[in-house]
């Protein structure tokens, strides 16, 4: 009972790495950016949701939706400002910039907010701490409930932004191949800077829950860079199912690893994580494609 | 007036100069075929129309209007439509995706994915599967039909042959023929010399990035193209 418990646990928390790194890969997919500041600007958006909640009392998921446009907006500026640019220059430019950009970003906060850690759990109420009950032994948190179900429902969406929209048809086409999507019309420059703006509205979401199951601090983002990163390594690029698959499984490989050994818990994510990968590189040399 | 001119266009490849100041006309209606050997330029000169290279120098004028310095996603909406060499489909997306990301930035008009389907009957079957999937003729079907449905002014054709097979070579050529029936505006480069005169109003041979040939398709002979097409007229060793 307490190994399936386990597994339940570890696929929740996998919807939370999922909720995370959904940002990170829509951006990986279309822009084959590795954004180095994908934690930061889900902590970023957590010390915003934060000081307004802090300053008017507000819910915390009403002072999310006050956020998301502003978030759009930065990735959008983002986009257009820094990574257009850094782009043009090859790959491991962008990687530079965005490294960059998260020191900026924890430094920023830093100054803003000290170094006291926050978090978002007194302005829920009772959704930070009652769960339900399956059977006398296992139980599920509403926040863990919740985080789950706005995964999923996020990446659906995305996905089905992907699949069915005309936006989502010009993300693929120049994922695809950036030279031919110009010569059918499609205008590069703005279809990145939509794509960053979405990419950029999902991480605020993540960083809002971050916020509400847990604690934070200025210099929390690259902890929640690495699982998101894992999570869409181990999904695979370019599908967000893939990115909740990955999540789940690193969830879960996470708390069965605990459940072994106290300190397994980091040891069987990261273990996993290496062995997907080498899977892929072993399975790519095989296929002799590199 | 010229629907599509060309005014000393000169076209680089960082140092190589592919493309040595070319002035060409082309009017509504017309079809003009550009043939010449593998490097000749005409590649390089379809995408400078199309907008994918940008010029060193010269001018590209589009109905009397310099377009330049517009970007290929602009000059879609203009009224240029280029079918690249090798198809260049996007081929993770289906036939029906591949047509409508086209559709959704060309110009309003006659063509529709709908009109691509009677044109190209053979893509019917194939509408939902992924283009990467496709035999060879099917894929160059979905090229053309991309470049249609954006309702260009001017189509341009960069080796729709290459790499087909004669019988689907055959197919895609009997469509690409109604099409230019239909009155449209066409560049074609074509290896097939004797296809290309015979769809052509007008041939223009590149030799090293020039036109060293120009004229009616049907005044000029097979020898006068073959001559200019290996440059054998020039009394000087290549």
């Amino acid at each position: 009972m307490i190994w399936l418990n386990q597994v339940i646990q570890g696929v929740m928390l996998g919807g939370y790495y999922a909720l995370i790194a959904c940002g990170l890969s829509f951006m990986f997919g279309v822009m084959r950016i590795i954004n180095l500041a994908h934690g930061d600007l889900a902590i970023l958006a957590a010390f915003l949701v934060w000081a307004i909640v802090d300053r008017s009392g507000m819910s915390p998921f009403l002072a999310l939706a006050l956020v998301l446009p502003l978030m759009g907006a930065l990735g959008w500026l983002m986009q257009r400002a820094m990574l257009e640019r850094s782009l043009r220059s090859g790959v491991l430019v962008p990687l530079l910039t965005t490294f960059g950009l998260a020191i900026v970003i924890q430094n920023l906060l830093f100054l803003q907010f000290g170094a006291d850690t926050r978090s978002l759990a007194p302005a829920i109420g009772d959704l930070a701490f009652e769960s339900w009950s399956i059977g006398s032994r296992i139980y599920i948190g509403h926040l863990a409930g919740l985080t789950f179900l706005v995964a999923v429902l996020m990446l659906g969406a995305l996905q089905l932004l992907l699949t069915h929209t005309p936006l989502g048809r010009s993300i693929r086409a120049i994922a695809e191949d950036p030279d031919t999507a110009e010569l059918v019309g499609i205008d590069s420059r703005r279809v990145y800077a939509a794509a960053a703006a979405i990419a950029v509205m999902t991480v605020a979401v993540g960083g809002t829950f971050l916020a509400m199951r847990a604690t934070f601090g200025p210099y929390a983002g690259p902890a929640q860079l690495i699982f998101a990163f894992e999570a869409v390594v181990i999904g695979g690029l370019g599908s967000m199912w893939g990115t909740l698959a990955g999540g789940i499984v690193l969830g879960v490989a996470q708390n069965l690893g605990a459940q072994i050994a106290p300190n397994g818990f980091l040891i069987a994510g990261h273990a996993v994580f290496l062995l997907v990968l080498g899977a892929r590189l072993a399975r790519q040399r095989l296929k002799g494609t590199p | 007036m010229s629907l599509l001119a060309l005014e000393q266009l000169d076209v680089r490849h960082g140092q190589l100069q592919a493309v040595r100041g070319i002035s060409l006309a082309v009017r509504e209606g017309e079809t003009l075929a550009l043939v010449g050997a593998n490097g000749a330029g005409k590649t390089t000169l379809l995408r400078a129309v199309a907008g994918a290279h940008r010029p060193a120098a010269g001018r590209v004028l589009l109905d009397g209007a310099d377009i330049t310095a517009v970007p290929a996603h602009r000059r879609v909406a203009l009224g240029i439509a280029l079918v690249p060499e090798g198809r260049r489909l996007f081929a993770g997306m289906t036939v029906e995706e591949n047509l409508r990301v086209a559709r959704a930035n060309g110009r309003p008009g006659a063509w529709s994915v709908e009109r691509v389907l009677e044109v190209f009957p053979m893509l019917r079957a194939r509408f939902k599967a992924k283009a990467g999937s496709l035999s060879g003729g099917e894929q160059q079907a979905t090229a053309i039909g991309r470049a249609l449905v954006a309702n260009p002014r001017v189509l341009l054709l960069d080796e729709v042959s290459l790499g087909l097979a004669p019988v689907a070579v055959e197919r895609v050529y009997q469509c690409l023929e109604a099409v230019i029936a239909g009155g449209a505006t066409v560049v074609l480069v074509e290896q097939d010399l004797a296809r290309a005169l015979r769809v052509a109003t007008r041939v223009a041979c590149m030799l090293e990035g020039s036109v060293v040939l120009e004229g009616a398709a049907a005044d000029v002979t097979r020898e006068q193209v073959t001559e200019a097409y290996f440059g054998l007229g020039r009394g000087q060793p290549a």
